[in-house]
């Protein structure tokens, strides 16, 4: 589904990523790990489209086509979804409108028909009850004033309804305490299915107790120095990343390839 | 100097304009003549202010000064067609309307049916003549002690507008509409409606007013307020300028609050080529409170200019001010508030807020507050912002499959949905909603989707 080769980017003038490989097939879930400045963040936003991250070589396909040359809203429509680390405030904008519009631009996408508010409100009650989302915030401002395990919940609970076919969830544990934690993974485990992948970015082993990953792999330094399946994650949190960053100090850093 | 022989030119025109009123006035009161006779002779003496004034910095009236301006004599009432009656009266709305057209009184056009006992709702000039004991006292009172020259031009000038006496304890409920519609049919155009809300104590209204063209000729509407709310009288008011590109807007809103009285203002600014605005508002009882809000939505070349004053002279009010501005294209948007609290206004309470929102390269937006504090024991605070679309925001609503346009459109629905929000007419806030909905996006196509 997903293939990403020797993908460099920059952002603020500074080179982030230095030549990334991955493969993502329909069904896996696949979780990248690493230290803080890595560049996981950098990777997630070069998937969603983001303009302030430069792409300086290399190429990502997404089902076969050259996904860096959609719009953000094209990939949005073709099935790419990233939950933010950091959600935006929107004020003004409540949480339904803007679901019903992003819903609807998907289906139109698609040739589908659009909802009517009937079929959305449906749609809604049905999977708002993946995250025990609680109504009184769909009719608020998106994310205005939630906490941030509710801004969370409501990047699954969108992704939940969106329906993508790749997901991408870019720390979407950091700073949960240990009951939004378990809602939001039980919300995205029960997304898991055979025909949707998910890159799970995390900087901590314990979402991946919750989402048990196909593969692991490692990003330091913009480069993925190494990568394995779900005990890799175990090691790491016993050995700390200083244990990468020390293989990757020494002479040959072993290339890695999903 | 050229510009200054120039001016002195457009000065004698505008003084020749003021005598031919005054002389072709019917038998008019004598005290009314004596009100024109002072104000045009104020402004004789003062002119047209220059952009070296500090108030008018940002606004040159050169166009109004130099304009071979005319009042046009009233169009027929079919002019205005049913469909832009509809329009411009925000149909199915069923309220009080009174129309002017290019300044005059259409009464075939208007409609004061649901008004209780003892209230007044009329024409100015028809006041005049049939009331005067209930305009004489007020007309003129408030505003003319401004000493704006613009203000002068329209005493002297002044045609006709709305007049509204609500007796002590009356309560008016629906909203009464005022609209003024400027034809200008070939000739440069111009207007000098003048509006008096009289409220007694106790009393209660909501009054719109309203000011349109319908075609593309160039006019001057040149317009003046009179708010007196006695004692515990609440006043609504929402001024709406959807004039051409064509047109010059000057106005005057000039308020003054009596005890616990409550006065709000909203002045939305969506048309007009050469826009400027003044609020004053005058906190003159203990325990007053004042609502300033205000939105333009430009493009193109337009040029708006919103000066406000609200002036604190009594113990323990509240004032709250709020103006938005939206600009796109090559347009100016400007706010200039000033609030002051005089020493004797203790415990005052006054909070202002301008924020601006570019949408394009070359629009401009000037913000400048000034607070002028006299009294010790008070909280006043003030905030101005000028900034553009965030790009976090957008990117968030790209990314869950809004195209670029829609997501604009939305975040600037977004900024003025709460300026919306506080006007309280609602078929005037909807009937705005449409308008600017349909209007904003005109590079952003609103419904992609929805």
């Amino acid at each position: 589904m997903l293939e990403i080769r020797n993908l460099k980017a920059k952002a603020g003038g500074k080179e982030i990523l230095k030549g990334i490989d991955l493969t993502v097939k329909a069904g896996e879930v696949h979780a990248i790990m690493g230290p803080n400045g890595s560049g996981k963040s950098t990777l997630a936003h070069v998937l969603a489209g983001r303009e302030t991250v430069e792409v300086t070589g290399g190429e990502v396909l997404y089902d076969g086509r050259n996904l860096l040359e959609m719009a953000p809203e094209i990939r949005a429509r073709e099935g790419v979804f990233l939950a933010f680390q950091y959600p935006v405030e929107i004020p003004g904008v409540s949480n339904m409108y803007l679901l019903k519009a992003a819903v609807n631009a998907v289906r139109k996408h698609r040739g589908e028909q659009e909802y009517d508010a009937m079929e959305f409100l449906a749609l809604v009650k049905e999977r708002m009850k993946l995250v025990e989302m609680d109504q009184a915030l769909l009719n608020r401002a998106v994310n205005e004033g939630f906490s941030g395990g509710e801004k969370k919940r409501n990047e699954v609970f969108q992704m939940a309804v969106l329906d993508p076919r790749l997901c991408v969830l870019d720390e979407t544990d950091s700073g949960l305490d240990i009951d939004a934690l378990r809602i939001v993974a039980g919300g995205v485990n029960a997304l898991r299915g055979p025909r949707r992948a998910m890159i799970v970015i995390t900087h901590y082993q314990r979402l991946l107790s919750y989402i048990v990953p196909d593969r692991v792999h490692v990003l330091a330094q913009g480069r993925i120095v190494k990568s394995g399946g779900k005990e890799l994650a175990l090691r790491l949190e016993e050995k700390g990343y200083a244990w990468i960053e020390g293989q990757i100090a020494g002479p040959a850093a072993p290339a890695a390839g999903a | 100097m050229s510009t200054e022989k120039t001016s002195r030119a457009g000065r004698d025109r505008w003084i020749a304009a003021c005598a031919r009123v005054r002389n072709d006035a019917p038998a008019g009161t004598a005290w009314m003549d004596g009100l024109r006779t002072r104000a045009a002779a104020r402004f004789a003496d003062v002119g047209f202010p220059t952009t070296r004034d500090e108030a008018w910095r940002c606004t040159s009236l050169q166009p109004v000064e130099n304009g071979r301006f005319e009042a046009h004599p009233a169009p027929r009432p079919e002019a205005l067609t049913p469909d832009l009656f509809q329009q411009l009266t925000f149909e199915p709305w069923d309220c009080n309307h009174l129309v002017f057209l290019n300044g005059r009184y259409a009464p075939s056009l208007s409609r004061a049916a649901h008004l209780p006992a003892g209230v007044r709702l009329t024409s100015l000039a028809e006041a005049v003549v049939e009331e005067p004991g209930l305009v004489e006292p007020h007309l003129g009172r408030l505003a003319d002690a401004r000493a704006r020259s613009v203000t002068d031009l329209n005493t002297a000038l002044m045609s006709d507008g709305l007049f509204l006496h609500v007796p002590r304890g009356t309560v008016v409920q629906e909203p009464i509409h005022a609209l003024f519609v400027s034809m200008a049919n070939g000739a440069p155009a111009m207007s000098h409606p003048r509006n008096l809300l009289v409220l007694e104590e106790g009393a209660q209204a909501s009054v719109v007013e309203s000011y349109a063209g319908i075609d593309g000729g160039a006019y001057l509407t040149n317009t003046v307020t009179e708010i007196a709310a006695a004692d515990n009288a609440v006043v609504d008011h929402v001024r709406l300028v959807r004039e051409t590109g064509a047109a010059i807007h000057l106005s005057h809103l000039e308020a003054r609050l009596g005890r616990s009285a409550g006065v709000s203002s909203h002045v939305v600014s969506l048309g007009g080529g050469l826009v400027r605005h003044d609020v004053n508002a005058v906190l003159d009882g203990e325990g007053a409170e004042c609502t300033l809000n205000g939105l333009y939505v430009l493009d193109g070349a337009q040029h708006v200019d919103n000066h406000t004053l609200i002036d604190h002279a009594r113990p323990n009010g509240t004032s709250r001010e709020l103006y938005k501005g939206v600009l796109d294209g090559r347009s100016r948007g400007i706010f200039d508030g000033t609030i002051i609290v005089r020493p004797d206004a203790q415990k005052s309470d006054a909070r202002q807020v301008n924020r601006n929102l570019l949408l394009s390269e070359d629009s401009l937006a000037d913000s400048k507050p000034t607070l002028e504090i006299h009294a010790d024991d008070v909280k006043c605070s003030h905030a101005a912002t000028i900034g553009q679309i965030e790009e976090n925001a957008l990117f968030y609503l790209r990314s869950r499959g809004l195209s670029e346009e829609m997501a604009r459109s939305l975040l600037v629905q977004a900024f003025v949905s709460d300026i919306l929000g506080r006007i309280r007419i609602g078929p005037v806030r909807a009937g705005l909603e449409c308008l600017l909905f349909t209007r904003l996006p005109r590079h952003h196509p609103p419904r992609e989707t929805a």
